[in-house]
């Protein structure tokens, strides 16, 4: 499971820092978003995986019961900060597709007001 | 309590702000106020943190310290939080002088006290997951307050920023997901007890890598630095000078504050690492100041040649060289953020800060040139100004540790900044006008609320230097609670914790 968690992350790391190479707004932003989430399973695979167990503690069992709910809130943090961050970029970037017609990156160009 | 001050004065400001009728007038004298408290909070932190000499800790909801929320105000931070409202102050009360309409009523001044919350949280937060939200807080205000405005160089200067930034996060977040696979706490006291014990070589190398590479963006490290020059000169002077003054400053104090708490081996590969990137920022930084033709993009590279002087003495791990830092890094916010402000009075008389056009502005506006004089030789370390007391600072210790490839590199590097600095005291204020003032553009007259707050920020740098003694004593027992682990240690777990670790 842990394996397949790791393998996941790398490949949206790898994809996301390729599409961020690109020249698109629209790709860098798809880019952006693979590697947050690709951050997030990161997270969660790090820090050991414990499939089907409770996070709450119930008195008398052993503590190896349990998962670990910090990592589960850290990813969900992110995740509501990624989403803010993501809305934000998409905004600007349609903003710049309205102003310049293009989305391409270096058609922004230098000002000519 | 106190220590929560600088983060909810700000908050409850914005709120403040967002509610209250929307008359220029007004906004503007409540977000001076609510900087101005925030200010009052920051000098109490330090009066505070500098009698006691104890690191000031506060534990939200009374949660014991690696479960719950930690604040921690040392020294270091204490100083970081002064010198934040100092700025605020001078920022804010430049909006008096007049902004454009439509971007303060889009929550321009709100917006500011987003960033400066983010930032004070950023240096007073004890968990360093903590201070990934903080950073996100202060980097989605500033975003706004970028792309408030709508021009082509402003959106493509945003975008870049805002990419880049977004990057360092990923960075900062997969450092932080490794960090807590390993250690199992992200409280940074709990981190600094325990991880000395769990490291393995090979993850300690990749997560130092990682967290340089996520703070050396922020910071504007080379090969990092290319997102700052490409985006601090767009936005008016007023965010100009907030961004420039603060956020790279924030990137240089969570390097600072976590490599020394979680890398305490001083001689390690990566302290070499950073030690030549340092030396490398200054070179190129100015390098590239000097090939520049606008004032805000000489002032950007000079900001990004001068963060190597912040870094070096982390690299070089004394006392002495880290208290240098510390106190470059005050000197630095002061001078730079002065500048910056100081470009506004260029777009406002000539509305432009291209040096081919301008020129002649010490012909007209003597007094005001004279008052600029003072931070652009401050910047370049002419002495007796306050950017030499800080570069004796940080140069002396290389010099004694025996670092003389770097201390010359460093000395070469100020020669550069006085000659970009007299080609831009030479070009804008000294020349003949290059063309002579249209009628479109009357003869302007400095109105006080444009001049006062570079006269307020220079008033303190020159105070820098009258309290040279006493300041760099303060940064260097900063410094020395900065490596004296334990103490932090002891003061966020308390002593029975550490004992029970033991």
């Amino acid at each position: 499971m842990e394996l397949l968690l790791a393998i996941i992350a790398g490949v949206l790391y790898a994809s996301g820092l390729y599409l961020m190479l690109r020249r698109r707004l629209a790709q860098l932003i798809i880019g952006l978003s693979l590697l947050s989430n690709g951050s997030n399973i990161l997270i969660l695979a790090a820090a050991g995986v414990t499939p089907g167990k409770p996070p709450l503690i119930t008195p008398g069992v052993a503590l190896e019961q349990y998962a670990d709910p910090v990592p589960q809130s850290l990813i969900l943090t992110s995740i509501v900060i990624g989403f803010g961050v993501l809305a934000f970029a998409l905004v600007i970037a349609h903003r710049v597709n309205q102003s310049v017609g293009s989305d391409d990156i270096d058609a922004i160009g230098p000002d000519r007001e | 309590m106190l220590l929560t001050l600088p983060i909810l004065l700000p908050l409850l400001t914005a709120a403040v702000l967002h509610l209250m009728p929307q008359k220029a007038r007004w906004l503007r004298t409540v977000a001076f106020a609510g900087s101005l408290s925030t200010l009052a909070a920051g000098v109490a932190i330090l009066v505070r943190a500098q009698g006691g000499a104890a690191i000031q800790v506060l534990q939200v909801g009374a949660w014991p310290a690696p479960y719950g929320i930690t604040l921690v105000a040392d020294l270091f931070s204490a100083l970081m939080i002064v010198m934040v409202s100092i700025i605020g102050v001078a920022v804010t009360a430049s909006s008096f002088a007049g902004l454009d309409p439509r971007r303060e009523a889009l929550g321009y001044h709100a917006l500011i006290q987003v960033v400066l919350m983010g930032v004070a949280g950023a240096f007073l937060t004890g968990d360093i997951f903590n201070l990934y939200v903080w950073f996100e807080v202060l980097l989605i205000g500033s975003f706004v307050l970028m792309s408030l405005h709508r021009t082509r160089a402003q959106l493509q200067a945003a975008f870049i920023y805002v990419a880049l930034n977004l990057l360092a996060s990923a960075f900062l977040l997969t450092a932080l997901g490794l960090l807590y696979g390993q250690a199992g706490t992200l409280n940074l006291a709990d981190l600094a007890q325990t991880w000395p014990e769990r490291r393995t070589p090979g993850l300690d190398a990749a997560l130092s890598m990682l967290f340089l590479t996520a703070f050396g963006i922020k910071a504007g490290l080379f090969p990092l630095f290319f997102w700052l020059p490409a985006s601090y000169h767009t936005p008016p002077a007023a965010i100009g000078a907030l961004l420039a003054g603060l956020l790279t400053k924030v990137g240089v104090y969570a390097m600072i504050r976590v490599f020394t708490l979680l890398f305490p081996d001083p001689g390690a590969f990566l302290y070499s690492v950073l030690l030549w990137l340092s030396a490398i920022t200054m070179i190129v930084g100015l390098i590239g100041a000097l090939a520049q033709r606008d004032f805000r993009r000489v002032l950007s590279f000079n900001l990004v040649g001068h963060i190597g002087f912040t870094t070096v003495g982390l690299a070089l791990w004394t006392p002495a060289a880290l208290g240098g830092s510390i106190l470059y890094v005050l000197h630095h916010m002061l001078v730079i953020a002065t500048l910056f402000l100081a470009s506004g009075v260029f777009l406002r008389l000539r509305r432009t800060t291209e040096l081919d056009v301008l020129g002649g502005l010490y012909a007209s506006h003597p007094a005001a040139a004279c008052l600029v004089l003072i931070p652009l030789f401050a910047l370049a370390g002419v002495p007796p100004l306050s950017g030499f007391v800080a570069k004796v600072a940080v140069v002396g210790p290389m010099l004694a540790g025996g670092h003389y490839g770097v201390a010359a590199v460093a000395l070469c590097v100020s020669l550069l900044t006085l000659l970009s600095m007299a080609r831009l005291w030479e070009e804008a204020f000294w020349k003949p006008p290059v063309k002579p003032p249209s009628a479109s553009l009357p003869p302007q007259r400095l109105d006080a609320a444009l001049v006062s707050p570079i006269a307020f920020l220079v008033s303190l740098s020159v105070g820098l230097t009258a309290l040279a003694g006493p300041i760099s004593a303060l940064t260097i027992s900063a410094a020395e609670q900065l490596l004296d682990r334990q103490a932090y240690i002891r003061a966020v777990l308390g002593d029975e914790v550490t004992r029970a670790a033991r």
